[in-house]
């Protein structure tokens, strides 16, 4: 901002109390979090309302997805990896009680516990005693190296509560952030409010409220009306063209970790047979899935890797569309005339829109689809756990999510041995050319084998007030961090 | 009157046990475990053993089910699995917006009809007649999602009057009435409708009446006597319909409660049952039955002690 | 013949012939997708348009009407089924047990919350056009049952009864021979009504995803995918709308129609 500029805002300011800088957010999400306890459940709008604003970690993801030091401000680990120790911040809770180095023992032990309800325990997996050296310091011992565990620490599963307020944590989050919570309308919105004593940069917003607005019209009713000052993974990207051409409001497209598949059931016929995947892979034009499902918001992945992620290989063209090569393809596996197969649904825009576009597709070659939309609970139930499928679309949305491939019981089931070795080797190094290469190779191996049918990795649309800055625009973990938004004017 | 009443009373009873039975039935067959739907796809078996037990889910169904009735009884309605708060506090929260709704949908509803029926049942067969009609006609045929979707378009998006949805709370009364204004005329408009139509039959049904042949001889115009004599004597199919439409208003606005996304009850319904929560499906579900039951049990109970022939042949006879 | 019924014998056709001929014929292929060319407008090549995948709105709406049949003729026909038998029953049985049961049983059905059961038939068994079909045919039930109770009745008291009677014949050819040809005319209008509802009812579970699964075409789930389309390409959600608006009004109309014509004190449920 010029100097010229500065006079003007605070002669602006000083002219008119109207003109007084907005300090408060009215921010739209559309999944609204079942509790608000982001170490016991999977959900991601817990995190999407708490992470970096209520809860902090030891560790955090900013915006890029790197790794920055959080509640531990400095850390030491020894040369043979298996000791960390981390300097801590000089924090308090919301509700007045301190933080220090027994709150960290206390959160990591709960979640490694026995009878954790930990989503992602085996994060902690590593871990084998977690020790109060002071109130400032805290040590973990490892049973084995574990060259991520600072990156699994900014998971918001391992964020850091306190057990004065554990018992009320999924009505009255208590945590270390720049904002507390204090107040939950069920079934419509939660309001946050900046913490007086916070222990790091105070926050520019005062007040912030989360409004969980599912339905998708309802969602481009309430930022067209201004009803909501922005909304974060907007759901219609039909309607994301209005917003860029309406000067009220800004649209920031950004990247997540969702990698977009047409999975196969690699463990059942015909999908057991890796020229059906190839043909499967060549009978599905991405562009048409990703301009129809998506109107063309989203990258086009021929693996299973994040595009922006520097180790990503674009081997899309390994699965170019080709219906002619689809039928060779599928008239060599023994089905020149196709085959049935079932295609199940879960709720999102992407995989039902998508669905029937590569439904269609797919009957150009040949194969015949019976869609049936699922719910999550019964897409989790028939498809995840009963691997009753032939077909399923879906965004895996954890990142660097690659390792799934070598789990012979995933629901996919592929798990080639091979596969399995490149995994094994990349537990056992940590030099950074060699781990590429053997991502690298992964990547490939998924590839060439058409495991699954890879579409697009998902985009993050926000639609925004104009005048609003800070925001995220990637999302490298579900969050909403608020702690860099203002107001321009 | 006494045998009567002791028949009903346990029929009733009946009724509410076999409600019940059916409720629990139908969510518990309902695929999806609540805990696999809380810890996701990277749960570990361990951790949702863990989950389980800690919901009591671990319980086998017999014993869950006895649990829940005993429970209700007690006016323990259960804690929901995903919220972890009682079902009976999240009820009485989302009350406050359901309740209010199907109040006012009603109110406008009876406002909108009343002088509609009125007014077409004393030009019977004229224009003004025809055209009311016409109206109901189309009222009763419009989807009430698709109205509402017009609604928003119009006042929420073109014009900006009110606000597209969502819901302020009671403790900003102006913004809250704002707020549920459209989701109330997009519930109302097919309900006055049929009401309409329904009052102007029975109007036109009292016409033939003696005391409105009367009515008319002493010289008043059909208006005069149907508002004078006729209203009060058509209006007992209209209340008893009232009746019916209110309970379906409390419930029924799921979709209207979809579209302008308001927490009320209808919602948590919804909601719960793709969560798989189910005991708040349970005890709301049972809830709203139970409403329903004891309503027509206190329908009928009236009907009984105003006319004793119905004792012997049943309502609706 | 009043205006009414002609016109709701009129629209009522319309669309009974656009869905016969979708049988044999649509303007386009509705399988075929065709992105670029997706939410045009009403032109000589599509006559209303184009839907979000480009395809042809018209065949979608030829296609989804015989979905809405479909369903609404069904569930009207398990509703009638089931429920006049029942109505012939209790009524036959007048102040008895099972009378009673039947009343109770009807009063516990209309005491459920009719869209919250559909949505668990749909969690439990999937969504799909049979479970839809029971979903609407299930609340279809009682309406027939009560609504046969109640005009049995009077016409158990008529002359021709007692003499039936004497003559030695059971309740339950009675109910057959002599009391259900007098309800004819009632049942007729009353499955009007009830189909127009159960249209209504298809488009409502259908527009929260629970009745027919894509690509099998429905009137419902074209207005949920065209929600958040309306103020890009009005058309899209306005005439699935206006469709499901005329067919219900069309019958409705005939509906009413009829009754007037054949008699118009008959007592129907609209509930």
């Amino acid at each position: 901002m010029t100097f010229s500029r500065l006079i003007v805002a605070a002669f602006a300011l000083s002219a008119s109390a109207a003109a007084a800088q907005q300090t408060d957010l009215t921010i739209a999400l559309q999944l609204e979090p079942p509790h608000l306890d982001p170490t016991s459940a999977a959900a991601g709008a817990i995190d999407s309302v708490l992470y970096a604003n209520v809860f902090e970690g030891l560790t955090r993801f900013d915006q890029t997805g790197a790794v920055q030091p959080a509640l531990a401000q400095s850390w030491e680990i020894s040369d043979d990896g298996l000791t960390y120790t981390f300097t801590l911040a000089e924090a308090t809770f919301h509700d007045g009680t301190s933080f220090d180095a027994e709150d960290v023992k206390f959160s990591l032990d709960r979640a490694r516990a026995d009878d954790s309800v930990n989503a992602q325990k085996p994060l902690f997996e590593a871990i084998e005693t977690v020790e109060v050296v002071d109130a400032r310091t805290v040590r973990l011992t490892l049973s084995k190296p574990e060259g991520n565990l600072l990156f699994n620490l900014a998971w918001g599963d391992a964020v850091i509560v306190a057990p004065e307020s554990i018992e009320t944590i999924k009505s009255a989050p208590v945590g270390t952030g720049p904002f507390r919570f204090a107040d939950w309308r069920q079934g419509d919105s939660i309001t946050l409010t900046a913490f007086d004593d916070y222990w790091g940069k105070a926050p520019a917003l005062t007040e912030a409220t989360f409004k969980f607005i599912s339905d998708p019209t309802a969602a481009f009713a309430a930022v067209m009306a201004q009803d909501v000052d922005a909304f974060a993974g907007f759901p219609a990207p039909e309607n994301l063209p209005i917003f860029e051409a309406d000067p009220r409001f800004q649209v920031l497209v950004g990247s997540t970790e969702g990698e977009t598949i047409l999975a196969m059931n690699n463990g059942e016929a015909p999908f057991d047979n890796p020229k059906v995947r190839a043909a499967v892979a060549h009978a599905i034009d991405r562009q048409a899935v990703i301009d129809g499902a998506m109107y063309g918001y989203g990258t086009p992945i021929g693996t299973h890797f994040a595009p922006h992620n520097p180790d990503y290989l674009d081997l899309t063209n390994l699965s170019a569309f080709d219906p002619e090569q689809a039928k060779a393809l599928l008239a060599e596996a023994g089905y020149p005339d196709g085959f049935e197969t079932t295609l199940k649904l879960p709720p999102p825009s992407y995989a039902r829109r998508g669905g029937e576009i590569i439904a269609s597709q797919l009957r150009a070659v040949g194969i015949e689809t019976q869609i049936t939309n699922l719910e999550w609970a019964q897409w989790l139930e028939e498809v995840f756990r009963g691997k009753d499928f032939g077909l399923t679309i879906v965004s895996h949305t954890e990142p660097m999510d690659i390792s799934i491939y070598a789990r012979p019981d995933y629901y996919f089931q592929y798990g080639a041995p091979e596969l399995v070795a490149v995994f094994d080797a990349l537990g056992a190094t940590s030099d950074p050319a060699e781990r590429t290469t053997l991502l690298q190779d992964a990547q490939r191996m998924i590839a060439e084998d058409h495991v699954n049918a890879y579409l697009f990795q998902l985009a993050f649309p926000t639609v925004a007030d104009a005048r609003l800055e800070g925001l995220w625009q990637n999302q490298p973990t579900q969050a909403t961090d608020l702690t860099a938004v203002r107001w321009t004017q | 009157m006494w045998f009567y009443l002791a028949r009903r009373l346990l029929s009733l009873g009946v009724s509410l046990i076999a409600a019940s039975a059916v409720i629990f039935l139908v969510v518990e067959i309902a695929p999806g475990d609540p805990a696999a739907y809380m810890l996701g796809i990277n749960a570990q078996p361990e951790t949702l053993a863990a989950l389980r037990t800690e919901l009591s889910l671990d319980l086998p169904a017999p014993a869950r089910y006895w649990h829940w009735i005993t429970g209700m009884l007690g006016g323990d309605f259960g804690t929901s699995y995903t919220y972890r708060t009682p079902v009976a506090d999240m009820v009485a929260d989302r009350l406050t917006v359901s309740l209010p709704l199907a109040v006012m949908a009603l109110v406008l509803a009876v406002a909108v009809a009343l002088p509609a029926g009125l007014f077409a049942a004393s030009r019977r067969g004229k224009p003004g007649d025809v055209a009311v009609m016409g109206a109901a006609q189309l009222g009763v045929a419009v989807p009430n999602f698709w109205f509402a979707m017009l609604l928003v378009l119009g006042f929420a998006i073109t014009w900006r009057i009110f606000p597209s949805g969502g819901f302020p709370g009671w403790d900003q009364p102006l913004q809250a009435l704002r707020a549920l204004t459209l989701p109330t005329i997009a519930l109302a408009l097919p309900q006055a409708a049929i009401l309409a139509r329904v009052l102007r039959s029975s109007l036109i049904d009292a016409l033939h009446e003696d005391y409105i042949r009367t009515a008319r001889a002493k010289g008043l115009t059909p208006g005069q006597a149907l508002r004078r004599h006729g209203l009060r004597n058509a209006l007992i199919p209209v209340l008893t319909l009232m009746g019916l439409q209110f309970s379906f208003l409390l419930a029924g606005a799921i979709i209207i409660e979809q579209v302008f996304y308001l927490p009320g009850l209808g919602r948590l319904i919804f909601q719960s049952i793709s969560q798989r929560d189910l005991i708040t499906v349970e005890s709301v579900t049972m809830l709203l039955v139970f409403a329903v039951i004891v309503v027509n049990f206190l329908t009928d109970v009236a009907y009984a002690v105003a006319d004793p022939r119905l004792r012997r042949q049943g309502r609706r006879a | 013949m009043s205006r009414a019924l002609i016109l709701g014998m009129v629209l009522t056709l319309t669309v009974l012939a656009g869905a016969a001929l979708s049988l044999v014929w649509t303007p386009y292929d509705i399988t075929q997708m065709s992105i670029p060319d997706r939410l045009q407008g009403p032109s000589g090549a599509h006559w209303l348009g184009t839907d979000h995948f480009g395809r042809d709105i018209l065949s979608m709406l030829m296609l989804g009407a015989r979905t809405s049949i479909a369903v609404a003729l069904v569930a009207v026909g398990i509703g009638a089924g089931v429920g006049v038998p029942l109505g012939l029953t209790a009524a036959a049985r007048r102040g008895g047990l099972v009378d009673e049961a039947i009343s109770r049983l009807s009063d516990l059905v209309f005491a459920f919350p009719s869209l919250v059961i559909a949505i668990l038939i749909t969690a439990s068994f999937g969504a799909s056009a049979l479970n839809a079909i029971l979903a609407i045919g299930i609340f279809n039930i009682p309406v027939f049952a009560r609504l046969t109770r109640g005009a049995a009745l009077p016409v158990w008291q008529r002359e021709f009864i007692l003499a039936a009677r004497t003559f030695g014949k059971g309740a339950g050819r009675i109910s057959v021979e002599h009391i259900l040809p007098n309800l004819t005319n009632l049942l007729i209008v009353q499955c009007t009504i009830q189909f127009s509802l159960g249209i209504l009812a298809e488009a409502g579970l259908s527009y929260v995803g629970l009745g027919a699964q894509p690509p099998t075409p429905s009137w419902g789930r074209m207005l949920a995918d065209a929600q958040t389309l309306v103020t890009l390409a009005p058309h899209v959600a306005l005439i699935p709308g206006l469709t499901i608006v005329l067919t219900v009004l069309g019958l409705n109309l005939l509906g009413d129609g009829l009754r007037d014509a054949l008699d118009p004190r008959l007592k129907v449920i609209r509930a």
